[in-house]
């Protein structure tokens, strides 16, 4: 039906589309496997972040990918904070209290949001979001081949963050073991800070790599927000490699099926899987945990 | 709910959050007939909030000029005092307004913008017997029921799609039939299938053939799909209905792959005739046609409206044109009545031959709630500007058509 | 049952009961919807309270009831009590299917809550596609006040039956809260594997549990459906009205008879008032609900219902 020209575009589309997924993805999944919740704020700070961005770029004149540094560190300490003095305090220890929370703080980032910017639909301007590249056959999106790089990048880092440092182990050990890494003199509560802290810092990272491309509304988290909890089911909550190949694939089923099925049928498709894998196989196409 | 009195006297004290009616100067007031009350029902806040910001800015702009002109000369010059509901984008919270208004003692209600909002909250007005004045909601349901309290000033889904596709048949007739093949790209909820259902109906028997139709969600996350897909078909014409979001990334996104077809014809598309679209992205939007609601650009009362809203930095969309006629229709009919009776003002609206609005329409007739006189017209974005090129009694431009590639 | 148990349930409805003596139409408007969301309130208060099974989509069981008692009028002419008494059992069903699907797949905790959400969804994306529901544009009851209709020319009328409504889901729980079920719902909520190896049924217990609530927050559903006399998919399926349910019943006391009434009317009262000094603020109401939320589960865990029981008792044994 469609020439393997098409069909190829169409898989490197989705492999783009999929790998920003996957960075969103990476901070919900890198929380839920130290700290056994899932953060309903998620998508909220996602917004947080792309507005941010946006106003980076319009008070300061700072452009998108400058902006990536700064603020990824901004929302660390937001994310620290909102863990250790927030979330934290108020759940006292138990994950269905946590849930509540964050679903407390979705509503007011998003109304906070909304209150302040109104319900506008706003992008960055200018001539960014039209840069191509041509590849053979195909003209692609210059900014989203940049995201798909720096996601990948991002992904690598904090795996080597995982695996080799200092912090990465403890963090290992507070989500193995909470009271046996207490023991050994390592503070629970930071660890859960600095693990929200990493997730918020990934997010303000996607914004900066999406915003070129896409456009920022108050509700516009919600539009990734259950994509990246069925990546995350996907991958098996708490799998860094799984939220990448979970995005990945989610990408690519999503181009593919909008392709030729029809882009509507796409957005229930992800539902679909999200509802089959979570009564099937909830630990994931890659979890190992029973 | 900000259910705020507005006087047009002290707009300025309303400006600065003034919520309840200030009781001072009643002294000043007691010489005059007492005000009209009109209620103005807006998705103040919520997903529509900008929509329903222009609406109000509309009709505060009309009571403004009914007033400064001596207010209603019926009544003995009486005022008319604007009472603003928010709706907050849905059409329970717009049933609510309804009874606040009800309880202000208002004598019509115009707005509601979103065809859901019209619907819910002209079926509740009609418990009072109270005016209700659509300001935009096109969908046909609306005037179909039968609710003798419920009027529509502009026209509705069924008049829109007609004059679009008559539209477009002379543009590429009078262009010498450069187009041929079309790719209909639609908004999947009732309102962007219907218009698709309808084109494809239609359009083969005008001698066009559509290629694909292709539907997508609102919200879309990504439109490279529906971009690429578009490449591969090569029509001559693409007919976009979309909200203004998923307009927006569809008509960048076609920029960023090159696709330049001879015409983008939309019809009563969320941005091509939106000026933040016409400014943001220039490129995108150039040559970008639309079948929608505008107001008059020939009327001296609109240019001068519409400069007035232009030097206070406002934006300007059809919402403004619409309410601003709406709330002169409803003051035109209280006079018609001599009274600021609801019965008597629904029977002035039925047979109103109302002439003083700034949209391009045929005089006004009222059959079953519709103004049998409304009609959409043809803009395009031209050089940075928004003009109007169907139909020609209205025209302030000539068409570009077909676009050179 | 005791006295002491009715009182305060009698004190309250009665109270409400004979608001339409001198209040106004504005106020009672505001009353029925706050009522309603309290009905739906308290079907999720028996899920999620009493039997300790947090669901994040509510919404489904309240769109189903909704458009189910739409549906039958508008498209097959069938009866509006007739149409809601089946909203109610389609409610149940769904319920049903959906706790059958995720108990026995041994969903729980945040499992639970977002397979939950993802089943509204979808049905929110269906309803929004699908041509019976009337799609986008939404469904249409016709006003034709009268009692065959289930139309209120009053608000007063309206306003009695959700009461009604309300009283009859009161006594219902109150009848589960000190009877056999309620004792194994309590049980699962505690601890499941204890639960089991006292012979308790667990799945058989949250289906009950789960198709009860159904059928509780379906009828919430339907009165939302006559009264509004206009549905749409984001209003039936939206993510809002799960939220809001689970608001009511959390600040209200979970697992309480009152609770989920208390919180619906606080809730509702709180979000009012602040519209009325902030107005200008856009979802300021609705900032305020999650600071609520988010304070009900740090500092006051037992709920409004909760906090006044134990206040009782610390002067009952000084």
């Amino acid at each position: 039906m469609y020439s393997l020209a098409i069909i190829a575009e169409a898989v490197v589309n989705g492999l783009m589309t999929g790998a920003a997924y996957a960075l969103v993805a990476l901070g919900l999944t890198l929380v839920y496997g130290v700290l056994h919740i899932v953060n309903f704020a998620h998508g909220a700070l996602l917004t947080c972040a792309m507005f941010a961005v946006l106003g980076m770029e319009q008070l300061l004149g700072i452009g998108p990918y400058a902006a990536i540094l700064p603020l990824a560190l901004l929302f660390y300490g937001l994310g620290y904070g909102l863990q250790r003095f927030v979330i934290g305090p108020s759940s006292h220890g138990e994950d269905r209290n946590t849930l509540l929370v964050t679903l407390g703080l979705s509503i007011i980032l998003e109304n906070a949001l909304l209150a302040a910017f109104r319900s506008d639909t706003r992008s960055l301007g200018g001539e960014m979001g039209f840069d191509v590249v041509e590849l053979g056959p195909m003209l692609l999106s210059r900014p989203r081949l940049v995201g798909c790089a720096v996601a990948l990048l991002v992904a690598a880092l904090l795996w080597l963050l995982l695996a080799r440092t200092d912090t990465g182990r403890a963090i290992r050990a507070v989500a193995k073991e909470r009271f046996g890494a207490q023991l050994s003199g390592i503070d629970p509560r930071h660890i859960f800070a600095v693990t929200f802290g990493i997730g918020c810092a990934c997010l303000a990272v996607a914004a900066c790599l999406l915003l070129p491309t896409f456009y920022v509304n108050p509700r516009v988290g919600n539009a990734f927000v259950l994509v990246a909890f069925t990546i995350v089911v996907l991958g098996g909550m708490g799998s860094v490699t799984g939220a990448l190949l979970g995005g990945l694939i989610v990408g690519v089923v999503e181009s593919l099926g909008g392709l030729l099925l029809g882009e509507s049928l796409g957005q229930l498709g992800i539902f679909l899987i999200f509802i089959l894998v979570l009564l099937f196989r909830p630990t994931g196409l890659f979890g190992a945990r029973a | 709910m900000s259910t705020s009195r507005l006087t047009i006297t002290r707009r300025t004290a309303l400006r600065a959050g003034a919520l309840l009616p200030t009781l001072a100067m009643p002294g000043l007031l007691r010489a005059q007939p007492a005000a009209v009350k009109i209620g103005i029902l807006q998705p103040l806040t919520g997903a529509l909030a900008q929509d329903g910001d222009l609406g109000r800015l509309g009709a505060t702009l009309a009571a403004e000029a009914i007033n400064g002109a001596g207010g209603i000369q019926a009544l003995g010059g009486a005022k008319v005092e604007l009472v603003v509901a928010d709706a907050r984008s849905n059409p329970e919270a717009a049933v609510q307004e309804v009874e606040k208004l009800q309880a202000e003692g208002v004598v019509a209600i115009v707005g509601g913008f979103a065809s859901p909002i019209c619907l819910a909250a002209s079926q509740a007005a009609a418990r009072y017997d109270l005016p209700y004045i659509v300001d935009v909601g096109v969908s046909d349901q609306i005037t179909a029921r039968g609710l003798r309290n419920t009027f529509r000033f502009a026209p509705g889904f069924g008049m829109v799609t007609g004059t679009a596709l008559e539209n477009l048949v002379r543009l590429n007739d009078d262009a010498g039939k450069p187009c041929k093949t079309v790719v209909l790209v639609h908004e999947d909820g009732l309102f962007g299938s219907g218009l698709a259902r309808l084109l494809q109906a239609e359009l083969p028997k005008r001698g066009f053939e559509v290629l694909e139709t292709i539907a997508h969600p609102t919200p879309a996350r990504d439109m490279s799909n529906v971009a690429l897909r578009i490449r591969s078909l090569r029509p001559d014409l693409v007919i976009p209905s979309s909200y203004y979001g998923e307009f927006v990334l569809l008509a960048r996104t076609m920029r960023q792959q090159r696709i330049r077809p001879k015409g983008i014809y939309a019809v009563l598309n969320g941005a091509a005739s939106n000026y933040r679209f016409v400014k943001e992205f220039p490129d995108a939007a150039e040559a970008v046609m639309d079948c929608n609601h505008w107001h008059d650009p020939r009327s001296e009362e609109a240019k001068a409206l519409k400069a007035k809203v232009d030097a206070d930095g406002r934006l300007w969309a059809y919402n403004v044109p619409l309410n601003y006629s709406c709330v002169k229709l409803v003051a035109d009919a209280v006079g018609r009545a001599g009274a600021a009776d609801r019965n008597k003002v629904i029977e002035a609206l039925a047979t109103s031959d109302f002439s003083g609005h700034i949209l391009p329409y045929g005089p006004t007739k009222f059959v079953n709630g519709q103004n049998q006189g409304a009609a959409p017209v043809n803009t395009q974005v031209q050089g940075g500007d928004i003009k109007v090129i169907f139909p020609d009694a209205f025209a302030d431009a000539k068409p570009v058509f077909p676009v050179q590639g | 049952m005791k006295a002491r148990d009715i009182l305060p349930l009698a004190l309250l409805l009665g109270a409400l009961a004979l608001t339409p003596l001198f209040a106004s139409n504005l106020l009672l408007n505001f009353l029925v919807s706050a009522l309603i969301i309290a009905l739906g309130a308290q079907g999720w208060n028996l899920l999620g309270g009493y039997g300790g099974q947090l669901s994040f989509g509510h919404a489904a069981l309240f769109g189903t009831g909704a458009y189910a008692t739409a549906i039958l009028q508008t498209t097959f002419g069938v009866n509006a009590w007739v149409g809601f008494a089946c909203g109610i059992a389609l409610a149940a069903l769904t319920g049903w299917m959906i706790g059958f699907l995720s108990f026995r797949a041994r969903l729980r905790g945040s499992y639970f809550a977002l397979v939950t959400l993802a089943f509204a969804e979808v049905l929110r994306i269906l309803a929004n596609a699908a041509g019976f529901t009337g799609g986008a544009a939404g469904l249409l009851i016709k006003l034709e006040p009268s009692f065959a209709n289930f139309q209120f020319a009053s608000r007063a009328g309206m306003l009695w039956v959700v009461l009604a409504c309300i009283l009859g889901v009161s006594l219902l729980t109150l009848w589960i809260d000190r009877g056999r079920f309620g004792a194994q719902l309590v049980a699962v909520r505690e601890n499941e594997d204890a639960a089991r190896a006292l012979g308790v049924d667990v799945l058989a217990t949250k289906l009950r549990a789960i198709a009860l609530s159904g059928a509780i927050t379906g009828a919430a559903g339907g009165l939302y459906a006559q009264n509004f006399l206009y549905l749409d998919a984001n209003i039936a399926y939206g993510t809002w009205i799960s939220v809001e349910v689970l608001i009511a019943a959390i600040v209200g006391g979970l697992g309480t008879v009152l609770g989920p009434v208390v919180g619906a009317l606080a809730l509702h009262g709180v979000g009012e008032v602040t519209k009325g000094l902030l107005g200008w603020m856009t979802g300021v109401d609705l900032m305020l609900f999650g600071v609520i939320l988010i304070a009900a589960v740090a500092f006051v865990p037992a709920g409004l219902v909760g906090a006044l029981r134990r206040l009782r008792m610390r002067r009952a044994t000084p």
